[in-house]
């Protein structure tokens, strides 16, 4: 856990002239699982898709593996195995199950789908039950996990999740994080995590950042900030009153 | 069953009570309804006087005709589509396809091939040229533009109004090399087809970042462009004159179809002179070009490419953030759809030994894109039913002369076309809003194709 795989600094990106990030210094190492949280509207999903480079960030820079990404185009950043479970999960709903998991192994045109393919169904198997059926016809929690498994299937280095709780029922969520920690585990996957869901969030990664208006306020490791009385006040008992 | 009534003789004699019943109360109601719209007219008399006209027989006719629409309904269509539903609620057990049904694609090639020589023996040489060229080539050209369209609209998801403009590009290409140069058909049929993937790409850059509604106005633009080109670059193209004189296509240059050529093909075999024999040779040709780019298609769909395209048409983001670059998928869509689109220009050209730009007008891409969407798009079976139905049914329009009968001498059933297209076009999107074939058929599977997951798939987003 000491090399750094991904580095955001002081990225600023912008929606026309409405500034979305106003200098976010991120860091990913090897192994870790990294959450970020934050209310709507924070920023978490623009810088998501900033480190895929679409939009691209106006200043500042995102270096993976001491590689500049910051101009790259996004099948470029994917290539280098970053792979993304997007917000809304924007699984193939027309294609089948098993389509939508080849999708996934494009990079190595299917050279390692069998093996692979194998380790998704293990790890979710669900799927296999619904592998010959089309992607729009699963539930949310069932889209999640292709969306999570198709990601899967690029052999990544470093998987960025998006909300994959949003919309979903507890016990769905759990699963979910539940497989997270054991491909982080058993594997070594780096994952970067962005998250409503704070206290499950939080309770899952080894470290965390929250973002406000755009910018990182506070840093920790998931404990820590679990138990600090800021983030508490403000994401993990503002809905219980 | 969720009609029983209709199996016992008792309930049968109580259903054509009702449906005489209410029959009688619709014979009522129109009879309320019309008796002063239609049994009475008023008009005015050569004093200019106001009169009222009785017209009693069109009454008892608007009477009858909602009395015996009504019983036939409540008689016969409301038990028939009851049953219809019951039976196919039954049937989702079911799952063993019969064998035409899994055979059709096999079958109907094989009725293709056939076609000519049974057309031949029914009606002899002369007989058999309305039905293999005003049929069988009209539909199958259709068939193929069709087919082409597909790739760039059926399975990319590009919206393309100007298909037509690749056709033009493959016929001119044809017929201005042939007629210049004296180039040979199959020498130029592959060019065309190049020229016209090389258009393809020349309009698949500017419109790379189009989509949807933008991508549709942008193309049926070009399609024009291309047109106006046509017309007014006279020095080179005639203008609307357009080039005539095309050399006919030749038997990979082994025999000729020319009259005064000394490798004639009847005078080689000895036959009467018809020119039937070159119909019948097109219709071969034309045939295997659509088969061609059926085979093409199935081909690429189980490729990487092709299931890019796929994926292209269902998210374009999740394809970039997976890797596929999107702008060499969409141009090779762009090209691979024009490059079809020119061969079946060429052999168009070919075919009339005349081309003007009167024959690619947007009218044609409409044509073109409604036989695709009519068949669902994405599906090879689906286009071809759909452009053997509508090129058919307007080749079947003009042969109805018993209409005129009917309506009088001065009735011209094809005028009509446009109309009844534009009904049955409504008509099959309230019955089948994707089209006769709307399921997908998956490219892969792990294990063998379920049977369970049929009644699945058939649902979720279209």
């Amino acid at each position: 856990m000491s090399e750094t795989l991904l580095n955001v600094k002081a990225v600023e990106t912008y929606y026309g002239n409405i500034r979305a990030l106003g200098g976010v210094d991120v860091e990913v190492k090897k192994g870790e699982i990294v959450c970020l949280i934050g209310a709507n509207g924070a920023g978490k999903s623009t810088l998501m898709m900033t480190i895929c480079g679409s939009p691209q960030a106006r200043t500042g820079s995102v270096i993976f593996e001491g590689r500049d990404i910051t101009r790259m185009p996004t099948h470029e950043i994917a290539r280098l195995r970053i792979a993304q479970s997007p917000e809304g999960r924007r699984i193939f709903p027309r294609m089948t199950v098993y389509e939508n998991l080849q999708m996934g192994a494009s990079l190595d045109n299917l050279k390692y789908f069998n093996e692979d393919v194998e380790k998704i169904f293990t790890l979710f198997p669900r799927l296999k039950e619904r592998q010959s059926q089309r992607g729009g016809t699963l539930s949310g929690g069932e889209q999640q996990m292709l969306s999570i498994g198709r990601a899967l299937m690029a052999r990544p280095k470093l998987l960025l999740l998006d909300e994959p709780s949003l919309g979903l029922a507890p016990l769905i969520v759990k699963g979910i994080f539940e497989a997270i920690k054991k491909l982080n585990e058993t594997e070594g996957l780096t994952v970067f995590l962005v998250e409503q869901n704070a206290f499950a969030a939080l309770k899952l990664s080894h470290r965390a950042y929250v973002m406000v208006n755009g910018k990182v306020t506070m840093t920790g490791s998931g404990r820590e900030l679990l138990a600090n009385p800021e983030v508490r006040a403000a994401y993990l008992e503002g809905g219980r009153h | 069953m969720a009609n029983p009534q209709s199996n016992t003789p008792a309930a049968g004699n109580s259903l054509t009570a009702q449906a005489l019943r209410e029959a009688f109360y619709a014979g009522l109601v129109s009879l309320g309804l019309f008796v002063l719209f239609v049994g009475l007219k008023t008009d005015q008399n050569i004093r200019n006087e106001l009169i009222l006209v009785q017209r009693w027989g069109l009454l008892a006719i608007f009477i009858g005709v909602a009395m015996v629409g009504r019983f036939i309904t409540v008689a016969y269509l409301r038990p028939y589509l009851a049953a219809r539903k019951a039976s196919r609620d039954a049937q989702v057990a079911d799952t063993e396809d019969g064998f035409v049904k899994r055979n059709f694609s096999k079958l109907a090639v094989l009725a293709l091939v056939l076609f000519p020589p049974v057309v031949i023996a029914l009606s002899g040489v002369q007989g058999s040229l309305k039905w293999v060229d005003n049929f069988g080539i009209q539909i199958l050209i259709y068939v193929m533009l069709g087919w082409g369209l597909n790739i760039v609209v059926g399975l990319a998801g590009l919206l393309d109004l100007g298909y037509v403009a690749f056709y033009a590009v493959g016929a001119y290409s044809y017929a201005l090399l042939a007629s210049t140069f004296g180039l040979s058909f199959w020498i130029l049929l592959p060019l065309a087809g190049i020229l016209a993937a090389f258009w393809g790409m020349i309009l698949g850059f500017p419109v790379l970042r189009l989509k949807g509604d933008y991508l549709a106005i942008v193309t049926l633009a070009f399609g024009e462009i291309i047109r106006l080109v046509l017309i007014n670059w006279t020095e080179v193209t005639r203008g609307t004159f357009g080039v005539s004189g095309i050399p006919k296509a030749t038997f990979f240059g082994i025999w000729s179809f020319d009259v005064s050529a000394p490798n004639n093909f009847a005078k080689a075999f000895d036959l009467p002179m018809s020119s039937a024999y070159y119909k019948i040779f097109l219709y071969y040709l034309i045939l295997a070009l659509a088969l061609l780019t059926a085979y093409v298609t199935i081909k690429l769909r189980r490729m990487p490419i092709g299931r890019a395209w796929e994926a292209l048409r269902e998210d374009e983001i999740a394809c970039r953030s997976l890797g596929i670059n999107t702008v060499t998928t969409k141009l090779t869509a762009f090209s691979i759809g024009a490059m079809f689109g020119g061969f079946a220009g060429s052999f168009f050209a070919v075919r009339q030994g005349f081309v003007s730009p009167e024959s690619f007008v947007f009218l044609e891409s409409a044509i073109i894109l409604a036989i695709v969407v009519l068949g669902g798009m994405g599906s090879l079976i689906g286009i071809a039913v759909a452009a053997a139905l509508m090129i058919g049914g307007t080749e079947l329009l003009r042969e109805m002369t018993f209409l005129k009968a009917v309506f009088g001498p001065d009735f011209t059933p094809e005028l009509y076309r446009m109309l009844i297209f534009g009904i049955a076009m409504v008509v099959v999107m309230v019955w089948k809003p994707r089209g006769f074939v709307g399921s997908r058929e998956p490219t892969a599977f792990l294990f063998e194709r379920k049977a369970v997951s049929g009644s699945f798939t058939k649902e979720g987003h279209g």
